[in-house]
């Protein structure tokens, strides 16, 4: 696609995004808030699974760690803006404590080290009811005031996610592009090739890791100011789970993949309404159907719909197998 | 001193039931080198099978048992195999991994939906008399469970040490393309796998389903346990699965009973972490010998 | 293709149908845990509420108009909890029935304060009603209500000097355990165990051997259902032998199903039960319930059916649609079960929400509950 055409499609959709929930209920306006703050936290875990080919099974508990962090912090009358970065920052520091023994070594040991974390962070939530509140949690927690712009009510606040999130996305785009998201997809592609080639995998990995927490820790930071209440459960290992789905739902590996993912898994029950309590199990089908015939996800059902009506120019296709090297 | 040989006896039974689903985990790994996240629903699923047979087709017990015996194994055997792994597999490991997360989902949603979301009493195929060891009291199911579970693990490393098709199994396990060079049959190999893996499956959960009672979120917390067993005793051995299982089911009742019951929860999840740190290929494991 | 164009077309007219129905109808939001951890509960709360609907229709409805009601399922998550009752608001419920689960409860309770509708909840957690919400309403006593009944049992009928507590580790039992050891410390006896349990746990090997070195005469259970089953499984292994007591619980049908045997003589302070069929009304429920569902009623049945039933009376005492008025109404109520019979047991509410009304005391004898005495108002 062309860049200028690229570009007029996102600014609609970010246009789109603007007007969409202007005389909205107020519950469509809490769907579309959290649509926002799970496409965050997904498009975290993509920047881990997706580029760097590693499951994390935390996504969670760092919102968690985010979403406690700018609880307490906001609480004891900090403001958001100041203590936000805190969550985000401790997500960064324990995802990297957290990699480091687990990339040591090659295998499937980031998704084991990152299971039993995401347990870890629940009981500890639960237990240390002096600092968290134990199971009743934390309750009233402030949403940020702007001066003139309070967001206070819903309409605001959605507005305030998604400057957040326009700001994360652009700043996500940024990783990708750079030097380090390249060394990324090169690591997907073929690890062995990417290692002959110079790029210290471990290092790239651990990065990614690491900074698609914060992404889960900015994603808990506005949780915890839209719900207004947090408590361990809503952090439990289902939920990582259920982000993960989004990301291999959406497409792992393609930029818009966790916006979409997020959609399809937050919107779907108010699609399959009339499923009433089958709605998981209808779910549950299509996702395995889905990565048996496109295992790249929704934005891969796009791309072969594009492949088969708008047929591109193709370079000679043997040259291009050639250049490929696979 | 009959406190503590009480724990012991009681750890030793729980983890019995832990191992026999543990190494159905390291099956799956040394089949399709991947992590069935399933694993908890295909033991919580073969105990309502049987309860379909009693209840809905008046079986008597031991026919809705083979009634629950062979539908786990088409079912989670079978079926499993031929609509799920073999379609993803070849998408990559993680992938698949992704899709077991969904059929976990499926299997427990549809158990809750279609039978019942509550708890179901789950009639006992051992005897359940209290035994009383130096003042420790355990029931005669415990040891049978214990008992069964060593002569599995006894069995299978037999039938996979000592028999042709065993070692065939073996062989593909290791690798897959130097075993179809050799002649072997490479697909029926894993069919088997998979087939032996459904039915310790159902085997586990018509041993533990009297203790634990049938209910549709029964694997979530029995999948996870297993599957820290499985890691910690050694991924690629029968003998490992065994030992994690009962070592997380003694220090479990250990750590819960001595140090703290709040963070019981914990100590296996500590225990993995460390094994990681110390012997990623856990307590009995051996290197992997491929190289990515 | 066409199917497909067909579906679409009917769902649309469905829906024309429904909003033409909801014009006369008064709209109430059931929400409530349908699936996840709490669905046992759920359903009974909502089978409840659908057996008084259709009692309540059939008697005209509430001030000559029928209800109509919409089921939401939590799915046992607190924030999808709140943005439910937040869309039974948008979608203009008149009031909430639901939820049960406490940690849902207390997050979705602020958006019926902030909207002022009336909301009647299953959940027992003490903070509930300490938050100052007028809108909120109990359809059963608070634990700290609840717990506090039992220590005449444990202090005059048991005699214990000490006693052990074995609790799950949720916001259901960690409440339940604190108002106990509160109460204990006040009649003078010791705590001389205090066991905590994962939800969902199997093997209570462990929380039995300590209670039973603990030399405790007595055990409070405070657990879920097949918690609350597995323990009492254990208790009979190792053959504890002092008197367990529970809190509504411990004596449910349920538990007693799953537990066979080893329920026997496990004793239970509940507040409302299917078992006390000598009150006519809950005779009358339970008969109802069990021809229609194939099952015996829980109390959370029973729970949601008082809910349903209490909004119908107060709204037409109040005479108009309005929950500012309703609020005000509900605040040192109290309704005799001789005027309003299908609020099953004379009931009152005070300044906060909180209920009260007799209860009864309940052991399992012969593998089904039976009651052993009644415990007055509190």
């Amino acid at each position: 696609m062309a860049t200028w055409l690229r570009r007029i499609l996102i600014l609609a959709l970010i246009a789109l995004a603007i007007v969409a929930p202007l005389g909205q209920g107020n519950y469509i306006i809490y769907v579309m808030t959290s649509w926002l703050i799970f496409s965050i936290a997904a498009m975290g875990l993509n920047l881990t699974l997706g580029y760097a080919g590693q499951i994390s099974l935390a996504q969670a508990s760092f919102m968690a760690i985010g979403a406690y962090t700018t609880a307490l912090l906001t609480l004891s009358g900090w403001h958001w803006l100041a203590a936000m970065p805190l969550g985000v920052l401790a997500c960064f520091v324990v995802g990297f404590g957290l990699g480091y023994p687990a990339l040591r070594v090659k295998g499937h040991f980031l998704a084991f080290i990152t299971l039993a974390f995401n347990t870890l962070v629940f009981l500890v939530l639960r237990n240390e009811e002096w600092l968290t509140g134990g199971t009743y949690g934390l309750v009233g927690i402030p949403r940020p005031d702007l001066g003139l712009f309070s967001t206070m009510r819903s309409l605001p606040f959605y507005y305030f996610t998604l400057t957040v999130t326009i700001v994360a996305a652009l700043a996500m785009w940024g990783i990708v592009r750079s030097p380090w998201g390249r060394a990324f997809k090169a690591l997907r592609e073929n690890p062995i090739r990417a290692e002959s080639l110079g790029v210290d995998t471990r290092r790239i990995t651990l990065l990614a890791f690491a900074i698609g927490s914060m992404y889960g820790g900015l994603a808990g930071a506005l949780i915890a100011s839209l719900v207004q209440f947090i408590e361990p459960g809503s952090f439990g290992l289902a939920h990582s789970l259920r982000i993960l789905l989004m990301v291999a739902v959406g497409g792992a590996g393609y930029f818009f993949g966790p916006f979409v993912g997020a959609g399809v898994v937050i919107l779907l029950p108010e699609i399959l309404r009339f499923a009433e309590g089958y709605y998981l199990i209808i779910y549950a089908v299509l996702v395995i159907v889905m990565l048996i015939f496109v295992p790249s996800g929704m934005i891969g059902i796009w791309g072969r719909i594009r492949d088969r009506f708008f047929v591109r120019p193709v370079a000679r296709a043997d040259l291009q197998q050639g250049a490929q090297l696979k | 001193m009959s406190q503590f040989l009480q724990i012991l006896l009681s750890g030793l039974a729980t983890g019995s039931i832990y191992a026999l689903v543990a190494i159905g985990f390291a099956l799956v790994w040394q089949a399709a080198q991947t992590i069935n996240f399933a694993q908890g629903e295909f033991v919580m699923l073969p105990a309502f099978l049987v309860l379909v047979g009693l209840n809905y087709f008046d079986l008597p017990l031991w026919g809705a048992l083979l009634f629950g015996l062979g539908m786990s194994i088409l079912i989670l055997g079978a079926a499993f195999k031929k609509l799920v792994v073999e379609p993803i597999l070849p998408h990559g490991g993680i992938t698949l991994v992704i899709a077991t997360i969904a059929l976990g989902i499926l299997i427990r949603e549809s158990v809750k939906e279609f039978y019942s979301a509550e708890g179901q009493p789950y009639p006992s195929v051992l005897p359940s008399d209290p035994i009383n060891i130096f003042g420790a009291v355990v029931s005669l199911q415990d040891i049978l469970n214990l008992v069964l579970s060593l002569g599995i693990v006894v069995l299978l490393t037999l039938f996979l040490n000592r028999t042709r098709t065993g070692r065939c199994m073996q062989a593909t396990a290791q690798n897959p393309a130097v075993a179809e060079i050799l002649g072997v049959d490479v697909k029926r190999m894993v069919l088997y796998t998979f087939l032996i893996n459904a039915a310790l499956a159902a085997l586990a959960s018509f041993l533990i389903t009297p203790v634990y009672l049938a209910k549709f979120s029964n694997g979530e917390t029995l999948g996870l346990i297993a599957f820290i067993a499985a890691i910690v005793g050694g991924f690629n051995q029968i003998r490992g699965a065994l030992v994690g299982g009962l070592l997380i089911g003694v220090l479990d009742n250990l750590v819960a009973t001595y140090i703290t019951a709040e963070y019981r929860a914990a100590l296996p999840l500590i225990l993995l972490i460390l094994i990681i740190l110390v012997r990623p290929q856990g307590i009995l494991g051996t290197p992997e010998g491929r190289a990515v | 293709m066409y199917s497909k164009f067909v579906l679409a077309v009917s769902a649309a007219l469905l829906t024309l149908v429904g909003a033409a129905q909801a014009q006369e109808a008064v709209e109430i939001g059931v929400v409530v845990e349908l699936s996840g951890a709490g669905a046992p509960a759920g359903t009974n709360w909502r089978d409840g509420i659908r057996i008084a609907v259709e009692e309540i229709n059939a008697e005209g409805g509430i001030l000559g108009k029928p209800v109509k009601v919409t089921e939401y399922d939590t799915q046992t998550d607190p924030q999808i909890s709140r943005a439910l009752v937040q869309k039974a608001i948008d979608g203009r419920a008149y009031a909430i029935w639901g939820t049960i689960y406490s940690g849902s409860t207390l997050v979705n309770m602020l958006v019926a304060q902030q909207n002022s509708v009336p909301q009647f909840v299953g959940s027992e957690a003490p903070t509930i009603v300490e938050k100052g919400n007028p809108f909120v309403f109990r359809t059963s006593s608070g634990a700290q209500k609840g717990v506090p009944a039992l220590v005449p049992y444990f202090k005059d009928t048991l005699k214990a000097k000490k006693v052990g507590v074995a609790w799950v580790n949720n916001e259901f039992g960690r409440g339940g355990r604190n108002v106990f050891i509160a109460e204990m410390k006040k009649a003078g006896i010791e705590v001389v165990a205090d066991v905590p349990s994962e939800q969902a746990q199997t093997d209570y090997a462990s929380d039995v051997s300590k209670l039973k070195q603990s030399g405790a005469d007595a055990v409070f259970v405070y657990m879920n259902q097949e918690e609350s089953a597995r323990f009492l499984i254990e208790a009979k292994k190792q053959d504890l032998s002092m008197p367990l007591v529970g809190e509504v619980t411990l004596t449910e049908a349920k538990v007693i199903e799953l537990a066979g045997p080893a329920a026997e003589g496990a004793i239970a302070h509940v507040g409302i039960t299917a078992t006390a069929d000598q009150v006519e009304g809950i005779a009358a429920f339970r008969e109802k319930f069990v021809k229609t569902f194939k099952r015996v009623p829980t109390h959370d049945a029973i729970k949601g059916y008082i809910g349903a039933w209490t909004t119908k009376y107060v709204t037409e005492l109040v005479g108009k649609f309005d929950g500012e008025a309703f609020s005000e109404k509900m605040h040192g109520l109290c309704l005799p079960a001789t005027k309003y019979p299908r609020i099953l047991l004379d009931t009152c509410w005070d300044n906060r929400g909180e209920m009260s009304r007799p209860s009864f005391m309940v052991q399992v004898r012969n593998g089904s509950p039976v009651v052993i005495g009644t415990v007055p108002a509190n």
